[in-house]
């Protein structure tokens, strides 16, 4: 179990690290390390070089951003997952990160593991990007000098496979916010509580002044190659109730073809059964969260 | 590569290939075998040290990763030579360990979580050592011993003039 050779780099800036990153296609980039030490101790990853971008400042930050999109709370990629989770701007503006976070591992890996890392890394069963997807982020880079973006729909394509261009860094990701009367739910299961998750699913809800779901997202995680919107039955749902049976039909209805990752743990059948009944539950909880709002937060 | 830690509050100068993780260097290159190398991939937390004060997996890093950065193992959290920290005294008061392999792990996990939390419900320690495996105790002890060593750690710390 342990790594074999490579050569060690500490970019001082992102433009640096996004040079020795295209100076050597076998090089990685390292954030938190959380999954890729442990890839590497295991051979399974063998870069010639790393490139540590944990102590470029810039890159480790929360703030509100307000562009022609509209509100946003913007990430550095190496801001630490345990920064975010006690957030005060995040647990206000962004509550389905403050929820899903303390699912992600344990307190020592969300310690050093970082927002940016996980966003790509692509685990399908990864909290952070269910979440982005859910949400609508939108994954931000640097590449030969120039700023790029992505709507995090679009960023991921496969298990551990995303579009960031070769001899791209990713450098942050901004979350768009929902002002009005929003609430949040986020489930998962798993063997035990911090491992990967089997299924996980999330949800944002804002009710109109008549209790209707004015906007509704609903995102499922783990069950298959990257996580998934349920666009149909969000436009089923929105502009109702949300009566618990509806919107189980509205999601057995949504996840009927989708193709569910098998494995020893949980069959395909078993993770789509249970993605509906997460994700019923987190639009449940998502509606009672905004329920109990009378107000813009 | 040649790297400077401050290790248990002592400035140390060591060499180390960049392959080397923080916890083979704190064994092999320091002698501080406290760490524990139980899984060497991040999921058995036996080699838990505090890291600016932090809890964290001293394999799912590289000790040139750790230039400059302060870092307590177990053989730091004692008071002074032939004493026990609080959290130790616990833990063999309420036979917190049995083999002690995770045992190290487990009192920097409860150290880090003390200093922050004086006060923690036993959901909370229950939380914080999740990470952490222990094949013996069954944890029940682990978490009496961390809610034990809490309670006397606020006695400890209330100011003298202090009401009871
Ligand atoms: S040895 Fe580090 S987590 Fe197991
Ligand atoms: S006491 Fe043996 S592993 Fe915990």
């Amino acid at each position: 179990m342990k790594a074999a050779p490579f050569e060690y780099s500490r970019p001082a800036d992102i433009d640096e690290a996004c040079a020795l990153l295209a100076a050597d296609e076998n090089a990685r980039v390292i954030a938190g390390g959380q999954t890729l030490v442990a890839m590497m101790a295991m051979r399974l990853a063998r870069p010639t070089r790393l490139i540590d971008i944990n102590r470029i400042a810039a890159l480790a930050y929360i703030r509100q951003e307000n562009n022609k999109e509209g509100e946003a709370v913007a990430i550095g990629a190496i801001t630490r997952q345990c920064v975010v989770e006690r957030d005060a701007l995040i647990a206000k503006s962004v509550p389905l990160l403050a929820r899903a976070i303390p699912n992600i591992g344990h307190a020592a890996t969300r310690a050093r593991g970082t927002v940016g890392g996980s966003l790509a890394n692509a685990d399908p069963a990864a909290e952070l990007v269910l979440s982005a997807i859910t949400l609508d982020a939108v994954i931000e880079y640097r590449a030969d000098g120039e700023s790029g973006e992505s709507p995090a729909r679009e960023f991921y394509i496969g298990p551990m496979i995303t579009t960031l261009p070769a001899g791209a860094v990713l450098s942050g990701v901004r979350f768009p916010i929902w002002r009005g009367k929003v609430g949040v739910g986020f489930h998962e299961v798993n063997a035990r509580r911090s491992d990967f998750a089997f299924v996980s699913a999330a949800a944002q809800v804002e009710l109109g002044d008549d209790g209707k779901a004015k906007r509704i997202a609903i995102g499922v995680g783990a069950a298959t190659d990257f996580p998934l919107r349920l666009e149909s039955a969000e436009q089923q749902l929105k502009g109702g109730a949300l009566d618990d049976a509806k919107v189980r039909a509205a999601l057995r209805e949504a996840l009927a073809d989708i193709e569910p990752l098998e494995d020893l743990h949980a069959s395909a059948d078993y993770r789509r059964r249970v993605a509906v009944d997460l994700a019923a539950r987190a639009v449940a909880d998502a509606r009672q969260a905004a329920q109990g709002k009378s107000h813009a937060y | 590569m040649r790297i400077k830690l401050d290790i248990n509050g002592l400035k140390r100068e060591v060499e180390v290939e960049p392959r080397t993780t923080l916890l083979d260097c704190l064994r092999d290159t320091l002698g501080l075998t406290g760490a524990h190398a139980g899984c060497e991939h991040g999921v058995c937390g036996a080699c838990t040290v505090l890291f600016d004060g932090v809890a964290v997996r001293s394999c799912l890093m590289f000790a040139v990763q750790a230039q400059g950065s302060a870092i307590t193992t177990i053989e730091g959290v004692t008071p002074g030579p032939g004493e026990l920290s609080p959290v130790q005294d616990a833990f063999c008061e309420t036979h917190g360990m049995q083999c002690g392999f995770c045992t190290p792990a487990m009192i920097l996990t409860a150290h880090a979580l003390l200093a922050n939390n004086p006060n923690p419900t036993r959901a909370e320690i229950v939380e914080a050592i999740s990470g952490n495996i222990c094949r013996c105790t069954g944890y029940a002890q682990i978490v009496e011993a961390i809610a034990l060593a809490a309670e006397r750690m606020r006695g400890a710390n209330r100011p003298k003039d202090a009401h009871p």
